[in-house]
C-alpha cells in the first residue's frame, strides 16, 4: 500500500502528572495500523491499553498528558492539530464504542436521535434526511423494526440491541478507524459472537480498521490480523495473531497463552488446573527497574532486573521486547 | 399511565391559580379598583359579596381574582429569569471548571450569604416600587439554589459514560451541555424552578406587604394582607382570603414540581408502563 499508513504511533509516552512529580504511565509505545486492518491491543486493567487509546483521540485529560512521541493519523500529527480539527477527527473519521453500553447512551434521547445528531453534526445534513439515515444505520446493524426502535429510549432496549446502537452511531459517518475498548466485556457470551461477528463484517464491507481493546487475547486474536501485548505500560510483543498462540516469545505472552481454558486441553495434556502467572502487576508508581516483568518471569537473570530490554525484530515477523525471548 | 396524586392536585391548585388570573375581568364582580362604596365597608362574607369587602369597600373576591394576575406574572417571570441565570451560570461552571468555576462560585456564595429578601429591598429602594423593578428584584436575587443544582448535576453527569462518549464522537462544547447534560438535569431544574415560583410568590407577598410592591389601589395578595394587617382582629375575612390564595398557590406550586419530577425521569416512566 502506498501513502502513509492511517495510524502511526512512534515512541509514545504518557506521563502521569501528580503534583510536581511525573510517572510514565505508558512508554515506548510504538505500533502502525494500516488501512482496513485489524490490530489488536491486549493487557490486563492497568497497563495503559484504554490511556493509549484515549490518547490516539485527543482526548487525555489532566492528570494524564501526553509526554513524548507522536500519533499520526493519515499523515498529519494529532497533536498538532487544533481543538475544532480533532473534533471534526472525532466520530467523523475515528469513532470508538465503549465497554459498557448501558452508560454510553444518553438516557433521555431517542436512539434514533442519537445516531441522526451524527449526521447532522458530521455532514451537516438537516433533521428529516438525518433521521432517515438513522433508520436505515439501525437497520445496518440488524436491529429488528428499525423504524419503530429509532424512538425507542435506551433503557427500552437490552444490552446487545444498546451495543448494536453504539456501533451504529460510531459507524454512521464512516469512520476510517473504529476503536473497540472492550466492546463486549459487558454482554454475556453469546451476544458477544454477534456483536463481535457483526462489527468484524460491517468495517470489512466499509474498509474501516479496528483498532481492538481487550483484555480477552483469545477474543482479539479471534479478531484482529495482528495483535500487540501490553505490559506495565510498554508493548512487550507484537505479532500476527495466528503466531501469537503457537510461537509466543514474551514469556508474559507465553503465560497469558497457557492460562487460556482450552476445550479438551486437560485430559490431552494431562492438567489438572489451568496455570497462572505468578505475582501482580507492578503499581504504575512503583515500576521495577530494567525489565518491568522481571519480579514475575521464570527467565528473568541479572541483566533484566538492571536493563531495559531493547525491541527485537524477529525472524518469523513480529517485536518482542524481552532479553531471553523464545 | 398513573400520574400519581401530588401531580393531580398541585396541576390542578395551579391551574387553578393560571385560569383565575387569565379570566379575572370576567370572573371578577366588581372592578377591583374603582367600585369602592363606603357604605358597603368591611361587609363579612355573604351570598352578595363572596369573601366580603374590605375598609373602602371593595369587593374581596374580585380583588383576590385580580391580585392572581400579578402573583403570577411575579412568580412565573422572575422564576424564569432565575432559572436561565442559574442553569446559565451552573452548567458552563461545572462544565468548565477553572477559574470560572470559581468565579461563579464566589458569586453563588455571595448571593447566599446576602438573604435574598434584603437584596431584594436593596434593589427595590434603588429601582422605587412597582410591578417591573418587583420582576427585576426577585429575578436577580434566587437563582443561586438553581446555580448551584445545575452546577453539581452537571459535575455528576459529566463523568456519565454517555457525555464520555459525545465528546469522542466529536461533540463540540456546546452542544454537549444542550444535548447531553440540559436535558438530563431537567427534572431537578423544574422541581427547584417550581418551588422557587412558589418562593417568587411569598416574597413579593412580603415586598409587598412591607410597601415596596405593587402599590396600592392595584391588588396584589400580598399588598391585599398588607392593608388587611390593621382589621385583622375585627374583621379577619380581609386577610383570610388573599392568605387562602397564596396558600393554596404556592402549595399547589410544591405539589406540581413533585409531581412533575417523577413523570420527567425517563427510569420511572417505565417502570409505570
Amino acid at each position: 500500500m502506498t501513502g502513509p499508513p492511517l495510524l502511526e504511533v512512534e515512541d509514545l509516552r504518557i506521563d502521569l502528572n501528580y503534583r510536581s512529580s511525573h510517572v510514565a504511565a505508558v512508554e515506548g509505545v510504538s505500533f502502525r495500523i494500516d488501512r482496513g486492518e485489524t490490530f489488536g491491543l491486549v493487557g490486563e486493567s492497568g497497563c495503559g491499553k484504554s490511556i493509549t487509546a484515549l490518547a490516539l483521540i485527543g482526548l487525555l485529560r489532566q492528570p494524564l498528558s501526553i509526554g513524548a512521541g507522536a500519533i499520526r493519523f493519515d499523515g498529519r500529527e494529532i497533536q498538532r492539530l487544533s481543538a475544532a480539527e480533532q473534533r471534526a477527527l472525532r466520530g467523523n473519521r475515528i469513532a470508538m464504542i465503549f465497554q459498557e453500553p448501558m452508560t454510553a447512551l444518553n438516557p433521555v434521547s431517542p436512539v434514533g436521535r442519537q445516531i441522526a445528531e451524527m449526521f447532522v453534526l458530521h455532514q451537516g445534513k438537516d433533521w428529516r434526511e438525518a433521521n432517515r439515515l438513522a433508520v436505515e444505520a439501525l437497520a445496518s446493524v440488524r436491529v429488528p423494526a428499525p423504524e419503530r426502535r429509532v424512538k425507542d429510549y435506551p433503557h427500552q432496549l437490552s444490552g446487545g440491541m444498546r451495543q448494536r446502537v453504539m456501533i451504529a452511531i460510531a459507524l454512521a459517518c464512516g469512520p476510517d478507524l473504529l476503536i473497540a475498548d472492550e466492546p463486549t466485556t459487558a454482554l454475556d457470551v453469546t451476544v458477544q459472537a454477534e456483536i463481535i461477528e457483526l462489527m468484524r463484517n460491517l468495517c470489512a464491507e466499509r474498509g474501516t480498521a479496528i483498532l481492538m481493546i481487550s483484555h480477552d487475547l483469545g477474543l482479539v486474536a479471534n479478531v484482529c490480523r495482528r495483535v500487540a501485548v501490553m505490559y506495565a505500560g510498554r508493548i512487550v510483543e507484537e505479532r500476527g495473531s495466528d503466531d501469537i498462540f503457537r510461537t509466543s516469545s514474551h514469556p508474559y505472552t507465553q503465560g497469558l497463552v497457557d492460562s487460556l481454558p482450552r476445550l479438551g486441553s486437560r485430559a490431552a495434556l494431562g492438567r489438572t488446573r489451568l496455570t497462572e502467572i505468578a505475582g501482580v502487576v507492578p503499581a504504575i508508581t512503583d515500576f521495577p527497574d530494567g525489565c518491568r516483568f522481571n519480579p514475575r518471569c521464570a527467565r528473568a537473570t541479572d541483566i533484566c532486573r538492571t536493563t531495559e530490554p531493547e525491541t527485537t525484530l524477529l525472524s518469523a515477523g513480529g517485536l518482542v521486547r524481552c532479553h531471553h525471548h523464545a | 399511565m398513573r400520574l400519581g396524586a401530588n401531580l393531580i392536585i398541585g396541576g390542578a391548585l395551579f391551574a387553578l391559580a393560571v385560569i383565575v388570573g387569565l379570566l379575572a375581568p370576567w370572573l371578577a364582580h366588581t372592578d377591583p379598583v374603582m367600585d369602592a362604596n363606603l357604605l358597603n365597608a368591611e361587609e363579612p362574607p355573604s351570598w352578595i359579596w363572596w369573601f366580603g369587602t374590605d375598609a373602602q369597600g371593595r369587593d374581596i373576591y374580585s380583588r383576590v381574582v385580580h391580585g392572581a394576575r400579578i402573583s403570577l406574572t411575579v412568580g412565573i417571570v422572575s422564576q424564569l429569569v432565575n432559572s436561565v441565570i442559574g442553569v446559565t451560570l451552573g452548567l458552563t461552571a461545572g462544565y468548565w471548571g477553572g477559574w470560572w468555576d470559581d468565579f461563579v462560585n464566589g458569586l453563588t456564595n455571595l448571593m447566599l450569604a446576602i438573604p435574598s429578601l434584603i437584596f431584594a429591598l436593596a434593589i427595590m429602594a434603588v429601582l422605587g416600587p412597582g410591578l417591573t423593578s418587583l420582576l427585576i428584584a426577585l429575578g436577580l436575587t434566587n437563582w443561586s439554589f438553581t446555580c448551584r443544582i445545575a452546577r453539581a448535576s452537571t459535575l455528576s453527569l459529566k463523568s456519565q459514560g454517555y457525555v464520555q462518549a459525545a465528546k469522542v464522537l466529536g461533540y463540540g462544547d456546546l452542544r454537549i451541555m444542550i444535548t447531553q447534560l440540559l436535558p438530563n438535569m431537567v427534572g431537578p431544574i423544574i422541581v427547584i424552578g417550581t418551588l422557587g415560583m412558589g418562593g417568587a410568590i411569598l416574597a413579593e407577598a412580603a415586598l409587598s406587604f412591607l410597601g415596596l410592591g405593587v402599590r396600592p389601589p392595584y391588588p396584589s395578595w400580598g399588598s391585599m394582607l398588607s392593608e388587611a394587617r390593621d382589621q385583622i382582629t375585627t374583621a379577619p375575612w380581609l386577610s383570610i382570603f388573599p392568605g387562602l390564595a397564596i396558600f393554596l398557590t404556592v402549595l399547589g406550586l410544591n405539589l406540581l414540581g413533585d409531581g412533575l419530577r417523577d413523570i420527567l425521569d425517563p427510569q420511572s416512566r417505565s417502570r409505570r408502563t
